[in-house]
């Protein structure tokens, strides 16, 4: 594995290899001394295009309990507000000879073309609409910390805005690849006309949602919905596709990637219950995020030993 | 009005090629003379066996076919204002690499193209730089802003031969239907950009299984069909005359095929792209296949070369739209719409049209330059006396799209790699070398020829 760009890029195996050497970090993250020496003397830089914090904060955690460095590189305060292009930007970067660029933008596939400038490995925390795949990876550990490891069979429903969803493009692709039926439900203004192609099932209605084991809530954009024409307004959509208790089985997890709208997309009867599992998937990212760093760089430098072995 | 700059001419006997001329009757071996840029005469092979060879490059046109020189009424030239994409020298010089003997160049360049002034100064620009013939449009409405006309019959009368906001619709009904009443006064035939644009939306590709599985807005083909019947009816009524430039979805064939049925004076053109690639070619998120109208599906292409068959489309236009390298090194929802077109034009529409659908050669020669008409000319002829537009082209060759580069100043083709069939390998403009291709090369040497 050079990059994390795609899920679509990734076999099972090189799921499982991810959430296993999660599960070996998340016994770190239980030490008083939260740090290991991994990647000590490797650089990691992060070049976000977008505002984000959670996402963000969670890559520099893992970063650091890896003992690597990190530099932080924001869209706003730097010479992007000045007309720099996206090329001339990653250029600049890679001067400084990182060994992991994390890339989040505006743009489905920025990252790929940020690899096409530099030698590091690039590790994409959001492309646009497109994909997410660390969130993916990391809700898909948290499934199997509720569920057991095998998903064959089991059932998740996406509810809400999925035409602007990567988390909900990345989850749908990581279901399908692990065996699990995906269902996407929510108002058909919001579920794109041939989203079916990326193996899942589509509904409008909530009714068949006890089916599920797991319920997958996405973030409202709510700012931006009644004014694209998109909804009629917030209480139509919470009456339709809210997930409250009077929806849910009280056996069923619930999810949701964050930050919640109390009140709109979930109840926050439902963020407040046991059910919900929206702080184990914080969590869960800090190791996940490990994993895909541990796996992209300390492999990488067993490649360049075993080349200095061969050369020497 | 088509101009050229005025080049020395070549006197050139090409013996034993294939000609292929429907408008002409030819579709035989035949010797074709060319002198003082005009063709002198066309007769069959071996007929100027006894012809005295002196002062002329003879050419063995034994495995080529010569067709009358192609026409584009649809091309992006950049000039004025954007050398760095093409300049008329340029793209001048990659429609003589496709086979093209006349372009008609769109009017949304910087500035555009709508002021008597900036038209005057554009004509003479291609006097010195165009080595093939190529004609302006200019706008329908000022600053292509869809608000008010340009000053249409002043443009015509310097020689626009089409009017045109393309890269844009004209949004406004009533604006539409008044360049429609204007054409009574001006004649020229409105082409048009059809994309209804509350429907694209900022959609940077088609809307299918590709754009919902990339996230990415799309275009659905409801935005380019719905605009076409509305501007059909408002043709009809008007009784004007309209062209549905590059179009792409099925549904806007059936709303061609509707509105002729109705009796609207009503052409359209497909382009090479649409043809061959659909919105597959986007999923690597290639900036290459990002245009407007975008690469719809299997469905509609399908559909489109069906169109091609049974002669709903009247011709064949390439849309050629260069940009910088840098521009086009940008993620895909950033990059500008356009791919080239000339280079290609031939070799794809031969490769899909005529080598996989069965479609007869003569017939894409025609279509290759029946947009002619659309702009009231008629199109190049293989017939004495006429100017000699003609080229040829080496049918046997196959190639890969960019193994040499191109001739165009820019490389955004999305064709890039492709294996093709037929290769232009020499263009004569008026009797002028516009191309010569480099294998080609060595057997146009006259010394070695004679």
């Amino acid at each position: 594995m050079k990059h994390l760009i795609s899920i679509d890029e990734l076999g099972r195996d090189d799921v499982e290899l991810l959430l296993e050497r999660a599960a070996s970090f998340s016994e770190v993250a239980n030490r008083e001394i939260k740090k290991v020496p991994a990647l000590r003397g490797r650089t990691v830089l992060t070049l976000f295009y977008e505002a984000s914090t959670r996402t963000r904060s969670s890559f520099e955690l893992a970063a650091k309990r890896l003992s690597a460095d990190i530099v932080s590189f924001s869209a706003g305060g730097s010479s992007v507000e000045k007309g720099e292009s996206l090329k001339d930007t990653v250029l600049t970067l890679a001067a400084h000879s990182p060994d992991a660029i994390v890339v989040r933008a505006p743009w489905a596939g920025t990252p790929q073309l940020v690899s096409q400038w530099t030698d590091a490995a690039i590790v994409n925390a959001g492309d646009g609409k497109r994909e997410h795949p660390t969130q993916a990876l990391l809700d898909l550990f948290t499934m199997r910390q509720q569920l057991g490891a095998d998903l064959e069979g089991r059932s998740v429903w996406i509810v809400g805005d999925v035409a602007h969803s990567r988390v909900a493009r990345s989850l749908i692709r990581i279901l399908v690849l692990t065996g699990v039926h995906v269902t996407v439900c929510g108002p058909p203004t919001l579920i794109p006309k041939d989203i079916a192609a990326l193996g899942c099932d589509v509904t409008f209605d909530m009714s068949g949602i006890h089916d599920a084991d797991v319920v997958y809530t996405l973030r409202l954009q709510h700012e931006r919905m009644t004014a694209a024409g998109l909804l009629p307004s917030l209480g139509e959509y919470a009456a339709q596709y809210q997930v409250n208790s009077a929806r849910l089985s009280p056996n069923q997890g619930v999810m949701h990637p964050g930050p919640v709208n109390r009140g709109v997309e979930m109840s926050g009867e439902v963020v407040d219950s046991p059910q919900a599992v929206i702080t184990m998937q914080v969590k869960a990212g800090v190791v996940v995020r490990m994993a895909v760093l541990y796996e992209l760089l300390a492999g990488a430098r067993s490649d360049v030993a075993a080349k200095e072995r061969i050369h020497a | 009005m088509i101009v050229r700059a005025s080049l020395p001419t070549t006197d050139v006997l090409v013996r034993g090629v294939h000609a292929v001329d429907v408008r002409a009757g030819l579709d035989g071996p035949a010797d074709v003379l060319v002198r003082d840029g005009r063709i002198e005469a066309i007769v069959p092979a071996g007929g100027h066996d006894s012809i005295d060879t002196a002062g002329l490059t003879v050419i063995d046109g034994s495995g080529l076919h010569c067709f009358p020189g192609f026409f584009d009424p649809h091309v992006h030239l950049r000039t004025p204002g954007q050398g760095y994409k093409e300049t008329l020298a340029t793209g001048t010089a990659s429609g003589a690499a496709g086979g093209f003997t006349a372009l008609v160049a769109m009017p949304n360049t910087n500035p555009v193209v709508d002021s008597p002034s900036v038209f005057g100064a554009l004509l003479e620009t291609a006097r010195q730089e165009a080595v093939i013939g190529v004609g302006f449009t200019a706008c329908i409405t000022k600053g292509m802003k869809g608000a008010e006309l340009t000053e249409m019959a002043a443009l015509k009368g310097l020689g626009a031969v089409a009017f045109t906001d393309d890269g844009l619709p004209v949004n406004d009904a009533h604006i539409f239907r008044m360049a429609c009443r204007y054409q009574q006064l001006v004649g020229s035939v409105l082409m048009l950009h059809e994309e209804e644009s509350s429907l694209s939306g900022g959609g940077s590709m088609n809307e299918g299984a590709v754009s919902a599985a990339l996230g990415v807005s799309g275009q659905p083909n409801i935005a380019e069909s719905t605009l076409i019947a509305r501007d059909a009816a408002i043709a009809l009524y008007e009784d004007a005359r309209i062209h549905v430039q590059h179009i792409s979805a099925s549904e806007s064939l059936d709303a061609v095929r509707t509105a002729r049925e109705r009796g609207t004076k009503i052409t359209c053109e497909a382009s090479p792209h649409h043809l061959l690639l659909t919105d597959e070619a986007c999923r690597t998120l290639n900036t290459n296949c990002k245009m407007n109208p975008p690469l719809r599906t299997e469905t509609d292409r399908q559909a489109l070369i069906a169109a091609v068959l049974d002669g709903t489309i009247d011709c064949i236009a390439t849309d050629h739209a260069p940009h910088s390298r840098d521009e086009k090194a940008l993620p895909f929802e950033e990059a500008p719409f356009g791919s080239t077109g000339l280079e290609t034009s031939f070799a794809a529409t031969y490769t899909e049209l005529v080598l996989n659908h069965g479609l007869e050669l003569s017939r894409l020669v025609e279509l290759l330059g029946s947009g002619a008409y659309l702009v009231d000319l008629e199109p190049p002829k293989l017939v004495a006396g006429e100017p000699a537009d003609l080229c040829l082209v080496d049918l046997n060759r196959r190639w890969i799209v960019g193994e040499h580069g191109y001739v165009s100043k820019s490389a955004n083709s999305p064709f890039e790699g492709m294996e093709l069939q037929g290769k232009v390998v020499l263009t004569l403009s008026h009797g002028a070398v516009a191309h010569r291709d480099p294998v080609f090369d060595s057997t146009f040497d006259p010394a070695q020829a004679r």
